[in-house]
């Protein structure tokens, strides 16, 4: 493996649920790359395909749902060409993930220290008890939860939420994975609890080398997180590029529109800008662009696929008519 | 968890208590019991005999505490049919009841579970619509008119296992039972099959209805998402949840069993306390019945006791709770 | 006048629409299921074949003038002395077995049927004065109907029959009191949801009588759930009644509901002659299946949130 190919390379990723009314392509070519110690916020408003993207990576895309094309590169590795067996070895091991909800994301009958030790053992058999256990209780430590050898004998609903978002965390961290894919871990959480978590995922990774997957729909997350940012919308990543570079001069309209209806310091008293319409149905995509019928630059042009351009450099748009002349300034 | 079991207790002899006024009070008050102790020539100074031996002249508190404390020294009466101390009779029959009503439980569990839970993981398939079709039959068929089937298939027309009785039995730590000889056993299938239908379709549908449920839950999700094998996820985070269900209602079915082993014991004419209280019923046999219903109350008290200490050990919430509280 | 009139017309006609609309959606959802229309269809043959058991059966199995001991344990299909065939055999005392079928069909869904109405209308009454009412009054019902749920209904009907004795009017008793308390406990706990929604209140504020919020408001938001109770507890009742007098405890043998007539044809089942409980076991079946498919599709449509 060289240093310049990253660990993960998603490419033209498509997921399509069938379902009676129709097909949902609720991914529908997504591509990204990250690389090593990287964080990449994932952002879109809900039903973009966000999180199906994430459990597409991991093969965790339940019937209906089933991923009908593109690769995803781990290491090289073509995860959606390998089996059910080399997916379990992967799965929790070198490719980790979070989910939102952390009061549902640990099994309530099952004490801590099992569902951690477990997670050790399912992927080295050559470990013994004794030693998942000590592991656990430091992938606890790690997470800043105080006295990790008390709480390894507790049960789930013994932790308030934001204790629990640790535990599944450290449960993530427990096989040291090359990826970890966080699906909104903090959205059900506090604002100070969603702040401790930030801050510890993001320490965590840069010691670590683990690439970070955030998936959210909430810009000011990411603001203080990611590294780049991919922008998600009906099924594909409309605009990719450095974070920075994104807040401060989105391109595509629909990041322009999703940025501008973030209230602000200076909007006390206007109105808040809102993106017209709604979110088209999965089923029925117009051809071409998905956003043309909410976005304010539509034209004739845009009833074709506009794939992806680079408008700017080191960024990844999908239109025609992007706002250049505010990147530009 | 001592506080708990304490407290359960104390509601258990409240409930032992009230359903022995209740039993005294259906079977003693309602009907004459003179009327079955004196012959119909006898005059009015044997009745006045019979009533002050009874006690019946008593006020009916003095009566109902003569009761209870002769029924506290496991003394309920006399059968008039055999003579002998009613509880001593029921006693005597109740491990052919026990041993029926467990083998259908055992037979609930071991073929309901399974069948439950790949019919709750596979809903669309073929073999799981006949599997809740058959949920749905063993609901309604009635469970004697089974077992008269059973007799005429099996017994009659195919000849393979006898229809009546418990066969052979061995005595096993002092209790005789049938399940260990190849005779008792034969004699064990038909009427325990035919006593287990109904639990088993029971089994099928709780076990598929938690495993619907639990299998889109996060934490199966989150638990394959760590890679563990699907055989864990099932066994382990799958089956430790539903089976919190299904063992509080198989528990307190453990009693439906006894009761219903009463159909299954007179078609099979398997001599259990079922059998006992039928021919008691039909006999008058009012010390029998008694005795019998001071049982029953008995058994079921001490099954919901043991059901909801075993919820507890199985649903770590209800217990922290319970301690708390 | 004429203004008024036309103001109203088209507020009562989509009223009348509003108030067509579920009960037209309910339909649809419950004939979508092939199954449960085909269950709902035969259930309603059998219950037409109950009523008017006496101008379709073909003989009258109680007129003593036309059923002749000669002709007692026929095998399906010989014919009798007189010439009439016996589709399906005769009975131990020489009724033609396809008329006492149809006539213990009447006996066992009259039954089934008039306990569940009267425990449905008792246990429905004390659900909702307990869930309305509260505090010790609430305590102490369900603590009699939690008693009385531990106890299996079998046993319960068992001990009532051992003491009141055999009959259709007693029967009907013992089922009543066997069945009230899981209507109760039904209508109980759909009626605290209920208690606590916003109308409930209104009604109470306007201090309309507790009668009226209880029957006018409160009941009819409860009755999905004892709607579907009602209707797998009547195949319950069906059930039970059989098996009462299976054991010898439910009905005369003057009275013979299906479950008698089974009973007694277990006595010649063991010589071959099996037809005797054979079929009237079917009837039983077909009866139960077809109530508890039409209960399932109720409670897949109606969709209420059960105990258990």
């Amino acid at each position: 493996m060289n240093d310049s190919q990253p660990t993960l390379s998603v490419q033209n990723l498509e997921t399509h649920f069938f379902t009676k009314e129709g097909v949902a392509k609720a991914v529908n070519g997504v591509s990204f790359d990250i690389a090593k110690g990287e964080i990449m916020g994932l952002v879109g408003e809900s039903g973009s395909g966000k999180s199906v993207t994430g459990f597409s990576i991991i093969g965790l895309v339940d019937p209906p749902g089933e991923v009908v094309g593109g690769k995803v590169l781990f290491n090289g590795e073509d995860l959606v060409q390998a089996g059910e067996e080399r997916m379990r070895q992967l799965r929790g091991n070198r490719v980790a993930m979070i989910f939102q909800d952390p009061m549902m994301t640990l099994n309530p009958v099952l004490r801590v220290d099992t569902q951690m030790i477990e997670t050790v053992l399912a992927h080295d058999k050559s470990v013994s008890k004794d030693e998942a256990r000590q592991r656990s209780r430091d992938a606890l430590g790690q997470v800043g939860i105080p006295s990790p050898d008390e709480r390894l004998k507790a049960y789930p609903h013994q932790f308030s939420g934001g204790m629990r978002q640790r535990v599944a965390i450290a449960i993530a961290l427990l096989n040291k994975p090359d990826v970890i894919i966080a699906d909104e871990p903090t959205t059900a959480l506090d604002v100070t609890i969603q702040g401790q978590i930030l801050y510890e995922a993001q320490k965590l990774c840069r010691e670590t080398g683990t690439a970070l997957i955030w998936i959210t729909h909430d810009l000011a997350v990411v603001a203080g997180l990611a590294d780049r940012i991919s922008v998600m919308y009906a099924g594909r990543v409309v605009e990719q590029g450095k974070l920075d570079d994104v807040l401060d001069h989105p391109v595509h309209p629909y990041t322009v529109g999703l940025l501008g209806s973030v209230p602000g310091h200076n909007t006390r008293g206007q109105r808040l800008f809102q993106i017209p319409g709604m979110t088209p149905s999965l089923l029925k995509l117009p051809p071409g662009c998905a956003f043309q019928e909410r976005c304010p630059r539509v034209d004739g042009a845009c009833e074709a696929d506009p794939g992806i351009t680079h408008p700017v450099d080191g960024r990844n748009v999908r239109c025609f008519h992007p706002h250049l002349e505010e990147a530009a300034q | 968890m001592t506080v708990f079991i304490i407290r359960r207790l104390m509601q258990s002899v409240l409930v032992v208590f009230v359903m022995s006024f209740l039993v005294f009070g259906g079977v003693n008050l309602v009907g004459d019991p003179v009327e079955m102790m004196v012959s119909d020539e006898a005059d009015q100074e044997e009745r006045e005999r019979v009533i002050r031996s009874m006690g019946l002249d008593k006020p009916w508190y003095v009566q109902y505490g003569l009761f209870v404390a002769n029924a506290a020294q496991g003394d309920l009466g006399k059968s008039f049919v055999y003579g002998e101390q009613a509880l001593g009779i029921i006693v005597q029959r109740m491990p052919a009841t026990f041993e029926l009503a467990l083998a259908a439980l055992l037979m609930a569990i071991v073929i309901g579970i399974p069948l439950g839970v790949y019919s709750g993981l596979n809903s669309e398939s073929r073999f799981s619509k006949v599997i809740m079709a058959g949920s749905i039959l063993g609901f309604s068929l009635p469970t004697f008119w089974v077992g008269l089937m059973f007799i005429m298939v099996f017994a009659v027309m195919l000849g393979w296992l006898p229809s009546t009785g418990r066969g052979e039995t061995v005595e096993l730590l002092g209790i005789n039972v049938s399940f260990l000889t190849t005779n008792g056993l034969s004699h064990l299938i038909l009427p325990a099959v035919n006593l287990a239908l109904f639990k088993i379709s029971l089994v099928i549908r709780l076990a598929r209805a938690g495993t619907r449920e639990i299998v889109h839950m996060d934490f199966i999700k989150f638990a394959r998402a760590k890679g563990l094998s699907t055989q864990r996820v099932i066994m382990v985070h799958l089956m430790k949840n539903i089976m919190i269900p299904v063992v509080t209602v198989l528990g307190l079915e453990f009693g439906g069993l006894i009761a219903f082993s009463v159909v299954t014991e007179t078609v099979f004419a398997w001599p259990g306390m079922g059998k006992l209280i039928i021919d008691s019923i039909q006999g008058l046999d009012r010390p029998v019945i008694v005795a019998y219903l001071m049982i029953i109350v008995l058994v079921f008290v001490v099954i919901n006791l043991v059901v909801d200490v075993l919820y507890s050990i199985l649903d770590p919430r209800v217990r922290i709770q319970d301690v708390k509280g | 006048m004429n203004t008024i009139a036309e103001q109203v017309a088209p507020i009562a006609a989509a009223s009348e629409v509003k108030v067509e609309t579920p009960f037209r959606r309910f339909c649809t959802a419950f004939l979508d299921s092939k199954v449960a229309t085909t269950a709902l269809i035969v259930l309603g043959i059998l219950i037409f074949m109950a009523l008017f058991a006496p101008l379709i059966s073909p003989t009258n199995p109680y007129d003593l003038a036309v059923v002749s001991i000669l002709d007692s344990k026929m095998p399906p299909g010989t014919k009798s002395l007189d010439g009439v065939t016996f589709l399906l055999g005769t009975d131990g005392a020489g009724r033609d077995l396809v008329s006492a079928m149809i006539y213990g069909l009447r006996i066992s869904l009259g039954v089934g049927v008039m306990s569940g109405i009267f425990a449905m209308a008792i246990g429905a009454t004390v659900g909702l004065i307990a869930a309305y009412f509260g505090g010790r009054t609430e305590n102490i019902i369900m603590r009699i109907v939690d008693i009385q749920l531990s106890f299996p209904a079998i046993l319960v009907a068992l001990i009532l029959l051992a003491i009141l004795g055999k009959g259709v009017d007693k029967i009907t008793i013992a089922l009543i009191i066997v069945q009230w308390a899981y209507y109760a406990r039904t209508v109980r706990g759909s009626a605290l949801v209920e208690r606590n929604k916003e109308y409930i209140e209104a009604a109470t504020c306007l201090a309309i009588g507790h009668r009226r919020i209880l029957f006018r408001h409160l009941l009819p938001n409860c009755l999905p759930p004892l709607i579907v109770v009602g209707t797998i507890q009547t195949a319950h009742a069906i059930s039970l009644e059989a098996t009462l007098s299976f054991l010898g405890v439910g009905l005369p043998v003057s009275e013979p509901s299906l479950g008698l007539l089974i009973s007694n044809g277990f006595d010649y089942m063991l010589s071959g002659k099996y037809w005797i409980s054979f079929f009237p076991g079917i009837a039983l079946l077909i009866t139960i299946v077809s109530i508890n498919l039409v209960g399932d599709q109720l409670r897949d449509v109606l969709n209420p949130r059960l105990d258990r």
